[in-house]
């Protein structure tokens, strides 16, 4: 093994993973935003609203995350979709993540005992009240931990944006293994750095978690 | 002058699917008195409790409110959800599982309906809710979050919630049903208290002494029916109808040891 020539991929390795972590963040947020939207338009909304959304998490759910993104860059232009590699990840990201977090929002919200719910109504507070300031907060609580796993897994799905030419860390480590031959050494760097990024969104995770159970948990 | 019902209920009956909760139930609620609601598990007093503050609608017949029909505007005509929540913040509830907010000090829970539902500033909320407080003797856990206290305080919190709406009428669901045993003077007391003050209160309840002693009238409820409403010496002491004697007779049973 020879890591020198990591000395003149360096900075091109760096700028990758910075691409990475950007594109993980921005798709992981947007799609927790949508997949909030969705499990409160599930809970709240008619008949065939609810229907329509489970068959969209149904087909997101269903089909690979490549595909999506090959349907969404390639076939996006047809439509009138035209968007840059980047962007297209982005809206990609958001799109496949968004009915994970759905799924774990309904359940967080099902964790919330109805009777604390009821008590709202109770005494006259407005539906949008009880969700901002009752079900949204405990429901979270209780999904903090499978947001966490899932924002995780979608660290890794970040690799995938290389096929359609984000210049993220993946895109950049086939470049380096192209341009060197040195397969092994670009790709443990890969792994080095996906294991510190995870490591630290899983710590951040624990301490978010602590915090914010501090007075939810009977403690002697 | 016959006095106006604080909550009439005239033949309401509900259903869940094909099973039939409510039956026809007829039942005067004074005010300024205590009504309890008794009767075996499964008899649909706490039904009848949950249906006067419409958390469980009703299917026919009506229940008035200080003369107002709550949940529809006309027999089969819903009311619209604003107009339910008035009508709501005049009815105080109390449930078995007490059902504060974990995430709220005490003091945060008596001060959030005053604030989102009442529109009160913040600190005159916590001012409120540290005299509500105060008046269920829970002024000194005023900052604890429920789950520091034990199920008798939890549950003078969420009297203190519901009585510093100033409601013209209290809901008790079985509010001692969850307590261990040496936690539900406490809160019996509390609710003594608020009865000698002259509070509407309809309470389900499984303390036939609290019945005998603060009840002004009983009703007696089986199978979704009401079987008998009268003072409580007479329901509980000297009772006519077999189906109350049958109930206080396995009261007494468990109870003796």
């Amino acid at each position: 093994m020879d890591f020198g020539v990591l000395q003149q991929y360096g900075p091109l390795l760096l700028r990758g993973f910075a691409t990475t972590v950007f594109c993980w963040l921005v798709g992981t947020l947007l799609g927790m935003a949508l997949g909030l939207l969705i499990a409160l338009a599930q809970r709240y909304g008619g008949r065939p609203l609810r229907w329509i959304l489970q068959a969209y998490i149904e087909v997101i759910r269903g089909t690979p995350f490549l595909v999506q993104l090959f349907v969404l860059y390639y076939g996006g232009p047809l439509i009138g979709l035209r968007l840059d590699a980047v962007p297209a990840g982005l809206l990609g990201l958001t799109i496949y993540g968004s009915p994970y977090f759905a799924e774990i929002f309904r359940s967080g919200f099902t964790a919330v005992p109805v009777g604390q719910i009821e008590a709202a109504r109770a005494i006259g507070m407005a539906e949008p009240v009880v969700i901002r300031r009752i079900l949204l907060p405990l429901g979270l609580v209780s999904a903090l931990p499978a947001l966490v796993n899932f924002s995780i897994i979608l660290t890794k799905e970040t690799v995938i944006l290389s096929i359609i030419t984000v210049p993220e860390l993946m895109y950049q480590v086939s470049r380096m293994s192209t341009e060197t031959f040195r397969y092994l050494e670009a790709n443990l760097v890969l792994a080095l750095f996906f294991w510190g990024l995870v490591e630290a969104i899983s710590r951040l995770g624990r301490r978010l978690e602590r915090r914010i159970t501090k007075h939810l948990v009977e403690r002697v | 002058m016959v006095q106006a019902s604080a909550v009439e209920i005239r033949k309401v009956n509900k259903f869940y699917g094909p099973f039939q909760a409510l039956k026809d139930i007829d039942l005067s609620i004074p005010p300024g008195k205590v009504t309890c609601l008794i009767g075996p598990s499964g008899s649909g007093k706490s039904t009848l409790l949950r249906c006067i503050n419409f958390l469980e609608p009703y299917e026919s017949g009506k229940i008035l409110i200080d003369g107002q029909m709550i949940g529809y505007d006309a027999p089969g005509k819903p009311m619209s959800g604003r107009r339910l929540r008035d009508m709501r913040r005049s009815i105080g509830m109390v449930f078995q599982q007490f059902n504060l907010w974990p995430h709220m000090t005490a003091q945060q829970n008596v001060a959030e309906g005053l604030i989102r539902v009442r529109g009160l500033r913040k600190p005159d909320a916590e001012e409120r809710a540290a005299e509500a407080l105060r008046k269920v003797g829970m002024a000194d856990k005023m900052g604890n979050h429920p789950a520091r206290l034990s199920g008798g305080q939890q549950q003078r919190v969420a009297i203190a919630r519901a009585i510093a709406m100033e409601p013209r009428l209290m809901l008790f669901d079985e509010p001692t049903s969850a307590l261990d045993p040496e936690l539900v003077g406490e809160v019996l007391g509390v609710m003594k208290t608020l009865a000698s003050e002259g509070m509407t209160m309809v309470v389900v309840t499984h303390e036939m002494g609290f019945a005998a002693h603060v009840a002004d009238q009983v009703a007696f409820l089986e199978g979704g029916e009401l079987v008998a409403v009268d003072t409580p010496s007479t329901i509980l002491h000297h009772p006519r109808d077999a189906r109350i004697r049958a109930f206080l007779r396995t009261y007494h049973e468990r109870n003796a040891f």
